[in-house]
């Protein structure tokens, strides 16, 4: 492979910030899970990247990990945002300013 | 030009480029195709970088299930909704944006100053470490080194697929023996909204 690996952590920088500016920038709170979503992809493919550059598969298998994990946490927070839909009628997160029902 | 430079090149701006479209689009449905098809792109980068279990994961699992789940659920809220570019704070949309670029431009540095910028992958990756193929060695790993971790990941999606049930369960209905019908804390709210 000829690709120094560091343009991989590069691109996977890029869609960390990318994803980090959704987070903040954004108001629907789907679109913001999704901007989530892209910022723990970014990681992995930085752990994957390490994984190669080291020479060993821990990195991967961090990654098969924190996939596992991110299938988890979207299904609890699609499910509190449909939760919170029923109640608002609103998926905006200026909508929610409280905790109380 | 070898041949892992040539899909870097053209699969590198279609992620980061699908990845600000997404961004920048104001219906949810199409921010969740351009996310998928970021998904993609970051598929293949697994193939270049030989962890081609983890390709087939994820497209699978993110591309397919989770995205499916995105889109059911954008679905299910309805789609016409468009948000508001009305801001509650003053002036934080461009403080979002510089402190994007600044997180972008410390990645970077912190990559410069870490690894540097030429940094090549061993060469023997594929004969030393992926020996018997990638799936043979990745389970030699994950079922030895870290057999516990797994173990307990399986815990973690059975608490989550409860909590959900939990979650997304509609209160039901409570009658009292008076015949008098009281309802648990939601429908309450249900009605007077």
């Amino acid at each position: 492979m000829r690709t120094p690996i560091s343009y991989f952590l590069i691109v996977s920088a890029m869609l960390f910030a990318i994803g980090t500016v959704g987070v903040l920038v954004r108001k629907n709170a789907l679109i913001i899970f999704m901007s989530v979503e892209l910022q723990l992809n970014a990681v992995n493919l930085a752990l994957v990247s390490f994984s190669r550059m080291h020479g060993n598969l821990d990195g991967q298998v961090l990654a098969f990990f924190s996939m596992v994990v991110a299938a988890a946490e979207v299904v609890v927070g699609l499910a509190i945002i449909v939760n919170v839909y029923r109640r608002r009628q609103s998926a905006s997160v200026d909508d929610v300013s409280v905790l109380r029902g | 030009m070898p041949l892992d430079n040539v899909v870097f090149w053209v699969f590198a701006p279609v992620s980061v480029g699908s990845a600000i479209a997404m961004l920048f689009q104001r219906n949810a449905v199409h921010a969740a195709l351009f996310l998928i098809v970021n998904f993609f792109t970051i598929s293949v980068f697994y193939l270049v970088l030989g962890a081609s279990f983890l390709f087939a994961v994820q497209i699978i699992v993110y591309a397919g299930a989770i995205m499916v789940l995105f889109l059911f659920v954008i679905m299910l809220l309805g789609v016409d909704r468009e948000e508001t570019l009305v801001e509650r704070l003053k002036g934080h949309r461009v403080l979002a944006i510089t402190l994007g670029a600044g997180v972008a431009l410390e990645l970077f540095f912190a990559i410069r100053a870490g690894v540097g910028f030429a940094t090549k992958a061993p060469p023997s990756f594929d004969e030393a470490v992926n020996s018997g193929g990638n799936v043979v060695a990745l389970s030699r790993v994950l079922f030895r080194d870290y057999f516990f971790p797994f173990e307990v990941t399986s815990v973690l999606l059975i608490v989550a697929a409860v909590a959900v049930m939990v979650l997304a369960s509609r209160p039901r209905r409570v009658f009292t023996r008076a015949g008098s019908e009281t309802t648990s804390e939601d429908t309450t709210s249900e009605e007077t909204t």
